[in-house]
């Protein structure tokens, strides 16, 4: 197919896809008018149901419990096919994690990003410890709070090099951290069938003050796990693609 | 403009698309693709909007409070990461398919590989 009759099919195809747009359009509530009710049912019982005040957490880990353990599994998969698809090829060889050429003159690091990079390691694991364990009071939670956690081992790598990022988050332990946090929210659900309960029911006391940390029972359990595998992951995909640069090379 | 969060939904979906068929580096296509996808927060965080009404987070004010669909929040917060994650992967697949076949051009692979 050449280009030019490839863009006449797309045309083609994205009218007929902006009058359905349009058509379907039509039938739905402006923007700012949403019908609900499900929505407005969830915002005025999560509270009391679960103690959490922060309801798009207790929408995630609690009533929608099920689906987040399926995303969560995509993530998963998703950074085993990184490492699957990245790893060292027939024909390939895998360099040495050392300098080659001890002798030639490599520019450093500037200073103001070793700086940088330093002074913000510490508050970027505080900030992403503090997310990925608040997921009942505020916004936040373990796919926000992994993310930021994973940034923190991304700064190590900028402001030293691939050896001491290697060293901060070994394959085997960031491995073993991933299958952690993924297995921990499924055994959590397990662990509620294991009691005659329905799968990923909330078991856990709820405590009495909504919004409190200790509060809401399996939800902040399971916010903590997600953000093990969520920070997990993305370090072992950076590691990986970082890997795959530096360290594979074309020959025996 | 009372649709006019769904005309910008449609517009962000057309624009990326156009982009994946007419792309010629994978990377390209690869960032095309987010694009496609970030349509849908639009649509998913326009629909659960309500006119006046606050996030759901109930820390410090009345559980009567109005606020907005929680759902759709919860399914655009998801569907960022794994977004990211599933982007990781095809930007690895790019990366083995630039060893294998000495090109980035989705166009050029296609005659190459059926």
């Amino acid at each position: 197919m050449t280009p030019s009759l490839r863009r006449w099919v797309f045309l083609a195809g994205a009218a007929g896809l902006v009058a359905f747009y349009l058509w379907g359009l039509v039938g739905l509530p402006g923007f700012g008018d949403y019908p609900g009710p499900y929505g407005f049912i969830v915002n005025h019982i999560a509270v009391p149901q679960t103690k959490a005040t922060g309801v798009v957490s207790a929408v995630n880990f609690e009533y929608r419990g099920f689906d987040t353990v399926g995303e969560e599994f995509i993530l998963f998969t998703a950074a085993a096919g990184v490492s699957i698809v990245l790893r060292r090829l027939r024909g390939e060889r895998q360099r040495p994690a050392v300098d080659e050429a001890a002798d030639r003159d490599v520019p450093a690091t500037s200073s103001a990003v070793r700086m940088l990079a330093l002074l913000f390691t510490g508050p970027v694991v505080v900030v992403g410890w503090w997310l990925a364990s608040h997921a009942q009071t505020n916004p936040s939670g373990g796919f926000q709070g992994g993310v930021i956690l994973a940034t923190a081992f991304i700064l190590v790598y900028l402001s030293g090099e691939f050896l001491v990022f290697k060293r901060f988050s070994p394959v085997n332990l960031t491995d073993v951290t991933e299958a952690v946090g993924a297995g921990g929210f499924a055994a959590i659900g397990v662990s509620a069938v294991a009691m005659g309960l329905p799968y990923l029911y909330n078991f856990l006391p709820l405590g009495t003050t909504p919004g409190a940390v200790s509060s809401s029972g399996t939800i902040a359990l399971i916010s903590f796990f997600v953000g093990l595998e969520v920070a997990a992951a993305f370090i072992l995909i950076v590691g990986e693609l970082l890997e795959q640069t530096l360290l594979i090379r074309q020959g025996q | 403009m009372q649709y006019f969060p769904f005309v910008v939904v449609a517009w962000i979906l057309a624009v990326g698309l156009y982009g994946i068929v007419t792309s010629r580096h994978l990377v390209h296509l690869i960032m095309c693709l987010i694009v496609v996808q970030s349509s849908t927060y639009v649509l998913l965080l326009g629909v659960g909007y309500v006119t006046g009404a606050v996030a759901p987070y109930f820390y410090d004010i009345g559980v009567h409070t109005p606020a907005v669909d929680p759902v759709v929040q919860a399914l655009a917060l998801t569907d960022v990461v794994v977004e990211a994650a599933v982007t990781a992967l095809l930007l690895a697949f790019a990366v083995q398919a630039h060893k294998r076949f000495g090109t980035l051009d989705p166009q050029e692979l296609v005659s190459l590989k059926g």
